[in-house]
């Protein structure tokens, strides 16, 4: 069976198993919009400063978000041993990450796009004239987000402290992400919306090369 | 490498430390406007080189690792990123200490200063990660395969914050900034010094490692037998 249908079938699986109980994607939704609430306290949002510092909160929640959400996707298979099953299965090893962070990423993807009016309307901000490019912005950054920290969830479940260690490895590795995102996003909804062509250089290139490292050495997170 | 082996490098390598410190006191020239203080530059600059080294050592075992399944090469990887972690750890040091009275800071949120301190922090998870991985095997296999993604994300890392920032000294090595034949002369000495402690230090981490595994094998022997 080929890489991509194999994904694509694992895939389905996921979405059906949260579809069933939709845990996941309640817990994240709710985990951020409470962060957006909380970073009003922490600082007075007048306009002009929640357009220089939203994006910035933003894509730090929906950083810490998936570091959190990304947790049990590889946790949850353990109950059950269930990955022995989908690695015995005649599939290329590496179409259970990739299935895995296909899934992550409308996840998360899907959280940030039901988050993104309500940020709008808290702080005051206009995103529907550069609505398209915001999404740009929003697919490459979290692809970055999803793909490490899918490899890296499949890491920490083999470990001691898992939930402590999760965002341990993956908030460093993705400061050149949540940078790059950050810049985009307050160019974009500044008064002149620009979209800095360096940032969207810098995020294709972390996703080229997480993918690729995903692709090339993913499988052996997978042997028993 | 014999015990006498051991003897005769640690020896050389001390010799080559102490000549690197009377050469970066008493041989450079002086600093015109920053003076003394500027001398720290060549144990500041070189430390950061040879952790880059170590860190390349690391990766490249890591890789060795993953297409070999030789347990070395995981005590190389470890061995390199450890090492690569303490001379961050003087780079970070030294630094503020030079910053202090030629900034008048003792830290800013420049590009250089920030990419080597996301890279001090990722190196130390690599060394956390390998600390709660309970079955060997496995520590060495995820630690290799975080270890060549944290190798991967450095220039992604350095590039970013780069862009985002920058306020550091422009690097006055081969970017036609004008540096003394003699500070030069210094500087290199002071790197070769450097990587001869660098390989010694990687040298008896590895040995340990190695002792680690062969404890590891006798225990797991010793309650098979009983």
């Amino acid at each position: 069976m080929g890489l991509a249908r194999a994904a694509a079938i694992i895939l389905s699986k996921e979405l059906r198993a949260e579809f069933r109980t939709r845990e996941l994607l309640n817990t994240t939704v709710v985990f951020v919009l409470m962060v957006i609430v909380l970073f009003s306290f922490t600082f007075d949002p007048t306009s002009a400063e929640s357009r220089r510092f939203g994006p910035g909160l933003l894509w730090l929640a929906f950083l810490f978000a998936g570091s959190l959400m990304l947790q049990p996707s590889f946790t949850r298979e353990q109950a059950n041993d269930t990955l022995a099953a989908l690695r015995l299965a005649p599939i290329p090893p590496v179409a259970i990450l990739f299935g895995k962070i296909l899934t992550n990423f409308i996840f998360l993807l899907f959280a940030e796009l039901l988050l993104l009016p309500v940020f709008a309307v808290f702080y005051g901000l206009h995103i529907l004239p550069v609505l398209g490019r915001l999404l740009l912005v929003f697919a490459l950054g979290t692809l970055g987000i999803t793909t490490a920290g899918t490899v890296f969830s499949a890491i920490s479940s083999q470990a001691r402290m898992r939930e402590l260690l999760l965002p341990l490895l993956l908030l460093p590795a993705l400061t050149p992400v949540l940078i790059a995102s950050a810049e985009s996003t307050v160019g974009l909804l500044g008064d002149e919306p620009a979209l800095p062509q360096v940032w969207t250089v810098l995020l294709v290139a972390s996703d080229i090369v997480f993918l690729t490292a995903t692709w090339l050495i993913g499988e052996y997170l997978l042997e028993e | 490498m014999n015990s006498r082996g051991n003897w005769a490098s640690t020896l050389a390598v001390a010799a080559l430390i102490g000549a690197a410190g009377y050469a970066a006191l008493f041989l450079a020239p002086a600093e015109r406007t920053m003076g003394l203080i500027q001398r720290i530059f060549y144990f500041h600059v070189p430390s950061a080189w040879t952790g880059f080294v170590a860190f390349f050592i690391s990766f490249a075992a890591s890789i060795a690792y993953l297409l070999r399944r030789r347990p070395k090469w995981d005590w190389l990887a470890v061995a390199g990123a450890e090492v690569g972690v303490a001379f961050f750890t003087c780079v970070l040091v030294t630094g503020p200490i030079w910053a202090k009275p030629v900034w008048g800071i003792w830290w800013t949120w420049d590009a250089r200063l920030t990419s080597t301190f996301v890279l001090w922090i990722l190196y130390l998870s690599y060394l956390i990660l390998r600390s709660l991985v309970a079955d060997p095997e496995r520590r060495a296999v995820t630690s290799a395969v975080f270890g060549i993604f944290a190798f991967l994300d450095v220039p992604l890392v350095y590039f970013s914050i780069w862009w985002w920032r920058t306020q550091h000294p422009q690097p006055v090595i081969g970017r036609g900034g004008y540096l003394d034949a003699r500070m030069y002369a210094v500087l290199f000495v002071c790197w070769a010094a450097l990587l001869g402690v660098m390989a010694l230090l990687i040298h008896h981490r590895y040995q340990l490692e190695a002792l680690r595994y062969e404890v590891d094998e006798m225990s797991i022997e010793a309650d098979r037998r009983s």
